[in-house]
């Protein structure tokens, strides 16, 4: 592997871009291809369904054996509200190998004391979400119970494509939050994407017990997804 | 989809690049049946035997360590096939039942 394309495929990757790292296994010679860049022919044609399906394989072309390995950007973890769940949640995401930012405008909740060395902004999350916005490769988990700060970005949620939407809250309490998200225009079939109540139904009882349930949740969104297209 | 923690091979390779040792990368290419790993997995392996990642559930990684020894060696890139068929089967063979290529090459 060249060395150059090492650093530039780390790069890519750091910057949550879709590239796949091509090898000719007859030479050894390899590239770095983003998302979008023209590649013409046959090769060209399995490099678009690679990253379509996200599945990295062989390809034969021309007599040529290539090995593309698709690396589609890391799942990530917003969650919405700086509470006891997510305290547990943000650890077991880290050891379950997701990044994960935690959003509260209420600074009470969302102190460095409390969330030691984590991704943590405390603002609204109309304005976090603005610099880095969420993407299909995200996993939202509003957990505030107020709709003043869970709303909007349920809303982005389901609008950005999120392959999970997760909102905390009783069914009485989801009842009124799908009567607030149909009147900011979703359809049915989108809110119906909520898992509401949040997680993994385990009988999970503690703060911790639901982050587990909520991160089961996570995985099986994830690597249930409907392949081709949306999926990241 | 992937995740990208300190024990990313790839960021282990750039670090370990950067620190001046040799490297080689071991690519999991193809598999079939029960394979503990899924395609595009990856083990690093320094000149000197540190490795991270994996290709299997533990099962082949020694004998793949070994030949990543050899690549670092001779620059020259290896593909290796591990499987039950296999008579090093019976030696560093995958327990589950799969079969796996494993593409090996120097960084550099």
């Amino acid at each position: 592997m060249d060395p150059y394309l090492l650093r530039k495929l780390n790069a890519e990757r750091a910057a949550r871009r879709a590239v796949i790292h091509l090898t000719d296994l007859g030479d050894g010679r390899d590239r770095v291809i983003r998302e979008g860049d023209p590649v013409a022919g046959p090769l060209g044609e399995a490099i678009a369904r690679a990253f379509r399906s996200g599945r990295s394989g062989l390809v034969e072309v021309e007599d040529r054996k290539f090995f593309l390995n698709v690396h589609l950007p890391p799942a990530r973890i917003v969650a919405i509200g700086a509470v006891h769940i997510s305290q547990a949640l943000a650890r077991m995401a880290g050891v379950a190998g997701f990044d994960i930012t935690i959003i509260d405008p209420r600074t009470a909740f969302a102190t460095e004391e409390r969330f030691a060395g984590l991704d943590l902004a405390a603002d609204w999350p109309e304005d976090v979400l603005k610099a880095r916005p969420l993407d299909a490769y995200t996993a939202l988990v509003a957990v505030t119970h107020d709709p003043k700060i869970d709303d909007f970005p349920l809303s982005q949620a389901l609008t950005t494509g999120c392959f999970y939407v997760g909102a905390l809250g009783s069914r009485k309490t989801h009842a009124k939050r799908v009567e607030r998200l149909t009147a900011l225009g979703h359809g049915a079939a989108e809110i119906a994407r909520i898992s509401a109540p949040i997680g993994l139904d385990i009988g999970a009882a503690s703060p911790a017990e639901i982050a587990v349930a909520i991160l089961a949740d996570i995985v099986a969104h994830l690597r249930r997804r409907p392949l081709l297209g949306a999926g990241p | 989809m992937e995740t990208n923690d300190v024990f990313d091979p790839l960021a282990i390779a750039e670090r370990w690049m950067d620190d001046g040792r040799m490297v080689a990368l071991a690519t999991v290419i193809e598999t079939w049946g029960s394979a503990p790993r899924p395609v595009g997995s990856h083990l690093v392996i320094d000149g000197e035997g540190n490795f991270h990642g994996s290709v299997s559930g533990g099962c082949v990684e020694g004998a793949v360590i070994g030949e990543a020894m050899e690549v670092i060696a001779d620059g020259e890139p290896r593909l290796l096939e591990f499987g039950v068929a296999d008579e090093t089967a019976w030696r560093v063979g995958l327990s589950c039942g799969g079969r796996i290529r494993v593409y090996v090459e120097r960084v550099g």
